[in-house]
């Protein structure tokens, strides 16, 4: 059983966001360590890039802070590193838009991300329909780390049908049209949409896009197997006096509304 | 999920967007292969050409000019006297009509000089559709006369704020506005750019420049030019005005970049011509040239005309150049204002800066051209939108 798998045992999963770089690299580091022992099952560790047109204000000015501080794509591969050298034990998710992913060299991002630790990969602008180069580049390594699919809303149920069969570790549901970012109203319509996407597959189906308290939280848990929590884990500990207690604080109120 | 049309130029294009998108491309492109084999679509976009945009635009010779410089004979294919003042009146007007097909009643656009917010207000009025542009805040600054015509015409115009506030960051919110209002809201993306169907809607809807320009200077003078030379941004008028002679070997296309203060000044928008930085990547939905850093971040760029300041080049331009069918170069700022006076002075016409890209490259070639040689010239917009920009910058070079 793989990380990502072992992960999955006890569901519904909390799988928080939070970039590489912001406020600082040293400080993030220590809040994605805080998250993944007080609570995340998964973590989605961000990739910034300079023009992430499926992200709200808050992702985009940590991001943009992250690369005036002058973040890499190697500083967060070290970062990743790091977290296992101080002995974070679940998966690590590397998420990113596709650029800066293709300048580091396909095979060699998918390399390096393994060896320092990495599980898997979201890449919100790579549909699967232009995929094949870079799952081609995950076929070359004994791992194969998971490509994740995405879906949306916007799906159509003969789409859905075929890609979701082939999708591995688990499904990002996007809960809403739109950008990232917390919204009042997220769960109508959800268990719907939920419904019809487990008919095509089995793998877990995790939910995001909007989720901003633990209340959302718990109910999304209600109907999806993880909910996804972004922008208002950046924007609460972004904005905190002291990141790393925030964080604590952040991942223990969402695990236990999960835990219920 | 296979598409109906070839969703790349060889190894470019592509639709590289959130899964949100995906479906809303499916439907455009369904809807626009339906509305290509339409005798009604057809005739509707042909008389809204004709009637309201005043086409076929003139073929104008530039006598004094082609004199003055004393090499080959320029043709101006004047775009500049379509409605609005520019070639995008042409896409605008074509997706326009898709929208309606659609049923969407809402566009949202992105604009860099404004020439293409203009045209997708005006789109928008004559049709009875809401209009949302969005205008980076250093290029309402530099083109504020488009900011009030949008207004004018009954468009919100939105500054946008975010990354060098220019054309990229418009885009994003674009895009950002239309990944949440997916199901009301079409995008009237202005350039050969972006996913898959849209370099290929913009380029058949601008085609009409290439089409009209071919017969036109076939009837003038019974034989085609030996050269055309267009301005490229995203490259939407010189991928209408190539659409034209692609199939002409004979006929050498040229595209002119921006190269702003020069090439190693860094401060330029030439994708083709600084390979140091000028790589392929992603960005916007399509696969192409981008201007990036090492780390795969996009460049900040620089023009004097706000209509070339991108960091990106159209994919089909990126497949032409790899096929040599045609050619790329670079004007500086400074060029492009020396072809923007020198046009005023010798033809009586002011041309968009954009445009006076084309310009410069014309004037560079033609003394070295023979008498007998044609260049056509894609004028592809009027120059009143860059009246303070080219005072403020003409006094900088004391040469007013």
């Amino acid at each position: 059983m793989n990380r990502i798998q072992s992960a999955f045992q006890n569901k519904p999963i909390f799988m928080p966001y939070f970039p590489v770089g912001y406020p600082d690299i040293a400080t993030s580091v220590g809040i994605l360590e805080a998250l993944a022992k007080n609570g995340a099952d998964l973590i989605e560790v961000g990739l910034s890039f300079s023009d992430p047109l499926a992200d709200g204000p808050v992702i985009q000015k940590a991001t943009q802070t992250a690369l005036e501080r002058g973040v890499t794509t190697r500083d967060v591969l070290a970062a990743v590193a790091e977290l296992r050298k101080r002995g974070v034990e679940i998966p690590l998710i590397l998420m990113g838009y596709y650029n800066p992913i293709l300048a580091y060299g396909l095979e060699k991002f998918v390399r390096d991300a393994v060896e320092a630790g990495t599980d898997g990969f979201i890449i919100p602008d790579l549909p699967p329909e232009e995929s094949a180069e870079f799952v081609g580049a995950i076929r070359e390594v004994p791992q194969q780390p998971p490509l994740i699919t995405m879906l949306a809303p916007t799906t159509s149920d003969e789409r859905m049908e075929a890609i979701a069969r082939s999708a591995q570790g688990f499904i990002y549901l996007v809960s809403v049209t739109g950008v990232t970012g917390a919204r009042k109203d997220i769960t109508t319509g959800l268990g719907k949409l939920i419904e019809r996407v487990r008919q095509h597959t089995d793998v877990p189906v995790c939910v995001g896009f909007g989720i901003g308290t633990p209340d959302q939280a718990a109910a999304v848990g209600q109907l999806a197997d993880g909910v996804i929590v972004g922008s208002a884990c950046v924007r609460e500990i972004g904005e905190s006096e002291n990141p790393i207690e925030k964080a604590i604080d952040f991942a223990r109120s969402f695990r236990d509304a999960l835990n219920g | 999920m296979p598409t109906l049309l070839p969703s790349k130029f060889g190894p470019y294009g592509g639709q590289y967007v959130p899964e949100t998108l995906m479906p809303a491309l499916t439907e455009l492109e369904a809807e626009f292969v339906t509305a290509q084999r339409d005798p009604n679509f057809q005739r509707e976009f042909n008389k809204l050409m004709a009637d309201f945009v005043g086409r076929p635009t003139p073929l104008t010779y530039a006598r004094r000019l082609s004199e003055q410089l004393g090499g080959a004979q320029i043709y101006l294919k004047r775009e500049d006297l379509a409605h609005t003042g520019a070639h995008k009146i042409n896409n605008a007007l074509g997706q326009a009509l898709l929208v309606k097909r659609m049923g969407k009643q809402r566009i949202v656009a992105e604009t860099g000089a404004g020439q293409h917010g203009v045209a997708s207000a005006t789109a928008a009025a004559l049709l009875g559709l809401e209009c949302v542009v969005y205008m980076g805040a250093v290029d309402i600054a530099r083109q504020e006369p488009n900011v009030f015509r949008m207004k004018l015409l009954g468009a919100e115009v939105r500054p946008v704020t975010s990354g060098t506030q220019t054309l990229k960051d418009a885009i994003n919110e674009a895009i950002r506005d239309w990944v949440t209002n997916v199901r009301t809201t079409h995008y009237l993306l202005g350039s050969a750019l972006g996913p898959h169907p849209y370099p290929t809607i913009v380029r058949e809807f601008q085609s009409v420049i290439g089409r009209e320009a071919r017969e036109q200077i076939l009837k003038e003078l019974g034989r085609l030019p030996d050269t055309v030379i267009a301005c490229v941004g995203g490259g939407s008028n010189a991928i209408g005005v190539f659409s034209g002679f692609v199939e002409d070997a004979d006929v050498e296309l040229i595209g002119v970049e921006a190269a702003g203060s020069g090439i190693p000044s860094g401060k330029h928008a030439a994708r083709f011509g600084d390979p140091s930085r000028g790589r392929l990547g992603v960005i916007h939905g399509t696969r192409t040239f981008v201007l990036q850093t090492e780390d795969g971040q996009i460049a900040d760029t620089h023009s004097v005309s706000a209509g070339l300041d991108y960091a990106a080049i159209g994919p089909e331009h990126a497949h032409l150049r790899d096929q040599e069918r045609a050619f790329y170069t670079s004007a500086t700022d400074e060029e492009a204002l020396n072809g923007f006076q020198t046009l005023c002075h010798t033809e009586g016409i002011i041309p968009a800066l954009e445009s006076s890209h084309a310009l410069a490259e014309a004037i560079k070639r033609a003394p070295k051209m023979r008498p007998d040689q044609i260049i056509l010239v894609n004028l592809s917009g009027r120059g009143d939108k860059d009246l303070n920009t080219v005072i403020k910058e003409i006094g900088n070079l004391g040469s007013w």
